[in-house]
């Protein structure tokens, strides 16, 4: 028996995000006091506290900073999908997030290679930014 | 005020439950075996504590797990806190215990933590329960187990350093051989190179034998004034300097993969001791998988960043080397069971300290220096006990 892949929780935090992901967009946070980008979605900005923050669209390319390759499933959702990889992906915009690297060739993955964001759906019509490499 | 805590306390009492499978007894009985060892070596009376802090439970998951336990101790202390810094908390506590006890707050505390992590849930539970420590929001949803976060450091240590999978497997084989020299240690059958590389992969570059045990376990120690400590019947162990800090809890928040607040926490304890890493005898350090000794090994300043893995590979952290680490046997071997795992490197500290160990003393040791980390290398402390006041 399988059981779906989990779909992602939307909190009054991240509620435009996961919004923005249904629409295959990636929205990343921007503090238009400091400039600074980041990626968990919050309150304020994590750099100088200021709460005048903008939602960007992120180009959706990057690099991948670090990876593994899951071969034992923590959770039983995923013991379907074993081998899969975990990635944290440094976007062009600066900030880090995690996404698995979807495709063919995703057991190939290394560090430093370019990627570009895919739309992944999951139950109740949502979807979850993933990534691929670029050939 | 309070200009130090150096020289102010002591680690009076240590004590370890049956280790293992334990299927006989709960979690907080388990505390409460390990509190009672270590008191009976003090001669310190029970209602001379009067101060508790321990950690959290998976498996018996009280809201005040605290006052539960003082309850359950028949405590009615002036002190209590339950800590929640992840495996960072024994070391922590005792940061917290000193100070308590330097600004008069209370006398002596009982520091206590532990599970029946091993048999109070199933495996599936267990290795379920800790990837609920993932980012609920943006890291459950891409199946991120803890092993796979600590897989993607040590992956990236071997990109960037050259680290390689015999070095890891050099950590999981030496604790092993440390832990056959311990009679409460978990696991005690040798392990070889072999063993280490073709036991089951569990994210790469990691296999089982890189990954710490589940163990039902408790732990505890006693600390009191170092001026008390004088009178009592057990050795004291001083805290000579301490620190922690913290730098992220998620990994896709960690400010790098290579470098942690390890160096910070140990800066810290360093300057407050007034010592260095080459006045270390013995370490013992968290080791949830054979990479985070390594990192500890390179950002606590006894070898130079990188070079973690040949120190293990050359022979540098076994009983005899130039620096023992986890002479117990560490959570890779001893056990683990929750915030007791990091709690067992603080009692082996002071029995090292002690000395008397057979074939595991290492021998003079006079200064030893404990490392607990929690979450994804996210929170750290460093402690640096010795045998008299310096």
């Amino acid at each position: 028996m399988t059981q779906e892949l989990p779909a992602p929780i939307a909190n009054a935090d991240s509620e435009e995000y996961w919004a923005a992901a249904r629409d295959d967009r990636l929205l990343i946070r921007k503090c238009r006091s400091c400039g600074k980008t980041h990626f968990l979605p919050r309150h304020l900005c994590p750099a100088c506290w200021s709460t005048d923050l903008e939602w960007i669209e992120s180009s959706g390319h990057g690099t991948v900073h670090g990876f593994t390759i899951i071969r034992r499933a923590s959770l039983p959702e995923f013991a379907t999908r074993v081998p899969y990889v975990v990635a944290l992906i440094d976007l062009k915009e600066g900030p880090r997030m995690m996404a698995n690297i979807l495709g063919e060739d995703a057991l190939q993955t290394k560090i430093g290679d370019a990627v570009e964001v895919r739309f992944e759906a999951r139950a109740e019509g949502t979807k979850i930014p993933q990534f691929v490499r670029k050939v | 005020m309070i200009e130090t805590l150096r020289n102010r306390v002591a680690i009076v009492g240590v004590g370890e439950s049956d280790i293992g499978k334990v299927p006989h007894m709960t979690g907080l009985g388990l505390n409460a075996q390990a509190a009672k060892r270590a008191l009976d070596e003090t001669g310190l009376k029970v209602s001379d504590i009067d101060g508790l802090l321990t950690a959290y439970s998976f498996t018996e998951p009280y809201f005040m797990l605290g006052t539960v336990l003082c309850e359950y101790l028949g405590l009615q202390p002036r002190f209590n806190a339950s800590v929640i810094v992840g495996g960072a908390s024994p070391a922590v506590m005792l940061k917290h215990a000193a100070e308590a006890i330097a600004t008069g707050q209370c006398a002596t505390v009982l520091v206590c933590a532990g599970e029946n992590r091993a048999t109070g849930q199933t495996r599936d539970q267990a290795v379920a329960a800790l990837a609920a420590v993932g980012h609920p929001y943006f890291e459950r949803p891409y199946g991120a187990s803890i092993p796979g976060c600590y897989a993607m450091i040590a992956r990236s240590h071997m990109d960037q350093f050259g680290t390689t999978p015999e070095q890891l497997a050099a950590v999981a084989v030496t604790t092993r051989q440390h832990a056959v020299l311990h009679p409460n240690a978990h696991m005690r059958k040798p392990v070889t190179l072999a063993d280490v590389q073709s036991s089951k992969p569990i994210a790469d570059p990691l296999r089982m034998l890189d990954c710490c045990i589940i163990s039902d376990a408790g732990g505890a120690f006693i600390v009191t004034s170092a001026e008390r400590a004088k009178d009592l019947r057990s050795k004291p162990a001083y805290l000579a300097g301490i620190g922690e800090f913290h730098t992220h809890e998620h990994i896709l928040c960690a400010p790098s993969l290579t470098e942690f607040g390890a160096k910070q926490s140990g800066m810290t304890a360093y300057r407050m001791a007034g010592l260095g890493p080459s006045d270390i005898d013995v370490a013992e350090l968290y080791d949830c998988f054979t990479i985070v000794p390594i990192l500890e090994l390179e950002e606590l300043g006894f070898c130079p960043r990188g070079e973690g893995g040949r120190f293990y590979e050359e022979g540098h952290a076994s009983i005899g080397g130039k620096l023992p680490v986890n002479t117990h046997g560490g959570m890779l071997s001893h056990a683990h069971a929750g915030a007791a795992g990091g709690l067992f490197g603080i009692v082996e500290a002071v029995r090292q300290l002690r000395g008397g160990l057979g074939p595991r003393q290492v021998q003079g040791a006079e200064v030893a220096l404990v490392h607990n980390e929690g979450g994804i290398l996210s929170s750290h402390c460093t402690a640096i006990l010795t045998s008299q006041l310096r």
